[in-house]
């Protein structure tokens, strides 16, 4: 029989519709690679007999002819998203044992569309890193490996489980979220397509917060188009958050077809430091050369803030999580360690709750917002954001999209020890920009370094305009021809 | 820019985390690290800049003023690590 786990959304969607096989066997088919690839450490929290139960209530639709967009189409939820009556952890362990009494709107409408969920996804403990190292439930690893090496890599972070099941076939795609890279550099270490939509695009209601002004979820998947039907599932207006944004959302999936002839695409001369990897700066004249062929006009723009922006970053998110983090506190949900007084009971079950990734930015967060330096800090940081936004501003004035590298490297080693955290946020050197002006970007798996290993481009485009990132994306995924993990998709 | 112990116990505090003392010294060399590579903002000329406060330039909506959910004290207490009736519970906090 074939393997029903090679297939993409679109393709199982039709196979589905023409009763080639049924959800409950397709569905099957992903528990059982779920269980046999325990070893990657993707999944917190298996949900297979949730599945099944699913699935058979897709098959049902689907025979009576009523088949929902996204009927018996197996998925992963981050493990950021609460589920209800399923345990939702962040990777923390001060969320020991939280089963959530609610959906979260984007994980409740995947589900109204008919998807079944194989279970919660490991990542970076509250989504704060990019090696998906800081989980408390261990390192996600890459199911790639380099040429002739048996070492283990990194999916890269934080969506780090969502990447590595999309990319191993476990699941045929996931949710992941995207604070300064998120989506986009674990996409591109596993070699699977990362759409972060606009900030406002998808509904934060139900997401464990991290950085409030930041947060953005968004598909991950193996294919442009797989990306489309679920990012398609995902968005809509949301009265229960209040930034949620109440505009129409184009029809990406219909967009793809449309090409990008006649359209002028940028490349920051910012993002080509001294010293960048040749592989990746190679890759991105690659990229260019394939926009040129389909008929686009690429011309360098200027960034001028760009290296300003991961400082940026590193006061305005950990400010926001010092806030939002607060609420950890040992009342009302997750760890208690009991104390002596209110304050001590906090103080204790923080110190254990929170890993240390985390607790560094908590008190970077509350140094920057103390008195005394929130001035000279987090005002500050909010200025400097608005300069990188209006260089984007002025940009898109010129431009209808922005082609770059997504990530400095390929994936790196689970044992290259990288103690120093600045070394570690570099990774995001070319993610986070977009993400501080709020605009959607998206990772294409692109090529292979010499080692073998994928490497991703990202399209950037002006805020609302996800019908261009789509197409661009589109195009150079016709180009690159990236084999995936597996040799076809 | 370089943070003292002192600095860090004090924020420590404020963020309610009990750092044991032998963690302070390698905790305020991260942070110094950090902080001394923050201060590059500096550099930039933001005096005729208006902060950008959120993820977005839309207005906020507005909403009736109305109850629109409540009155769940199971659901709300379901993941209590201690509860009382319908009450969480807490270290004794007034004597």
């Amino acid at each position: 029989m074939t393997d029903l786990t090679r297939f993409t959304i679109a393709s199982a969607r039709e196979h589905l519709r023409k009763k080639d096989f049924t959800a409950l066997e397709l569905t099957d088919a992903h528990i059982a690679a779920m269980e046999s690839n325990r070893h990657l450490n993707a999944f917190i929290t298996e949900t297979a007999d949730l599945a099944r139960e699913r699935a058979k209530e897709s098959d049902f639709r689907i025979k009576n002819g009523d088949a929902l967009p996204l009927d018996g189409i197996p998925l992963g939820i981050k493990d950021l998203f609460c589920t209800e009556g399923v345990q939702t952890t962040a990777g923390s362990h001060i969320l020991k044992g939280f089963r959530p009494n609610y959906e979260s709107t984007v994980s409740q409408k995947l589900r109204d569309a008919g998807s079944v969920m194989l279970g919660k996804l490991n990542l970076d403990e509250f989504a704060m890193g990019s090696s998906n190292m800081t989980s408390y439930y261990g390192d996600v690893i890459n199911p790639w490996k380099a040429r002739g090496h048996s070492a283990d890599l990194v999916p890269g972070g934080s969506s780090g489980g969502s990447a590595a099941s999309v990319a191993a076939h476990l699941a045929m795609g996931a949710t992941g979220t995207d604070t300064g890279g998120s989506i986009r550099q674990p996409a591109a270490f596993c070699g699977i397509v990362g759409v972060k939509p606009t900030y406002g695009r998808c509904s934060r209601w139900g997401v464990v917060a991290f950085a409030s002004s930041l947060d953005q979820a968004g598909p991950m998947t193996r294919t442009v188009r797989d990306a489309a039907i679920m990012l398609n599932a995902m968005v809509g207006f949301d009265p229960k958050d209040s930034t949620s944004a109440n505009l129409p959302m184009p029809d990406v999936e219909a967009a793809l077809t449309k090409g990008v002839k006649g359209m002028k695409i940028g490349l920051p001369k910012e993002y080509r430091p001294a010293g960048l990897n040749a592989e990746v700066g190679m890759l991105w004249d690659k990229g260019a050369q394939w926009l040129r062929d389909a008929g686009a006009e690429v011309i360098e723009i200027d960034l001028p803030h760009t290296k300003y922006a991961l400082p940026t970053y590193y006061i305005v998110a950990p400010a926001e999580a010092s806030s939002n983090l607060a609420r950890y506190d040992g009342v009302r949900y997750g760890l208690r360690v009991p104390g002596k007084s209110l304050d001590d009971m906090y103080a204790k079950t923080r110190a254990e709750g929170f890993g240390k990734e985390v607790k560094r930015r908590i008190l970077i967060g509350t140094y920057v917002l103390s008195a005394g330096y929130y001035d000279a800090y987090y005002l500050k940081a909010q200025k400097v954001r608005a300069l990188i936004a209006q260089d984007f501003e002025k940009a898109f004035g010129k431009v209808d999209a922005i082609l770059t590298p997504t990530a400095p490297t390929a994936a790196f080693g689970l044992n290259d020890k990288i103690d120093d955290p600045v070394a570690m946020y570099l990774n995001d050197v070319f993610t986070v920009p977009a993400s501080l002006a709020g605009i959607p970007g998206a990772s294409v798996p692109a090529g292979l370094t010499a080692h073998g290993l994928p490497l991703g481009l990202q399209v950037l485009t002006k805020r609302w305009d996800e019908e261009t990132l789509f197409r661009v994306c589109q195009v150079l995924e016709d180009s690159a021809k990236f084999p995936g993990l597996k040799g076809e998709r | 820019m370089s943070l003292d112990k002192a600095t860090v116990r004090r924020i420590a505090h404020l963020a309610r985390i009990d750092v044991p003392e032998a963690d302070l010294d390698p905790m305020v060399k991260e942070l110094t690290g950090i902080m001394n590579w923050i201060e590059q903002l500096k550099e930039v000329n933001t005096d005729a800049v208006a902060p950008m406060t959120g993820g977005t330039d839309m207005k906020l909506a507005w909403r009736k003023d109305a109850v629109t959910d409540g009155a769940q004290p199971e659901k709300v207490l379901s993941n209590a690590p201690d509860k009382h009736d319908s009450f969480f519970s807490v270290p004794k906090v007034v004597e």
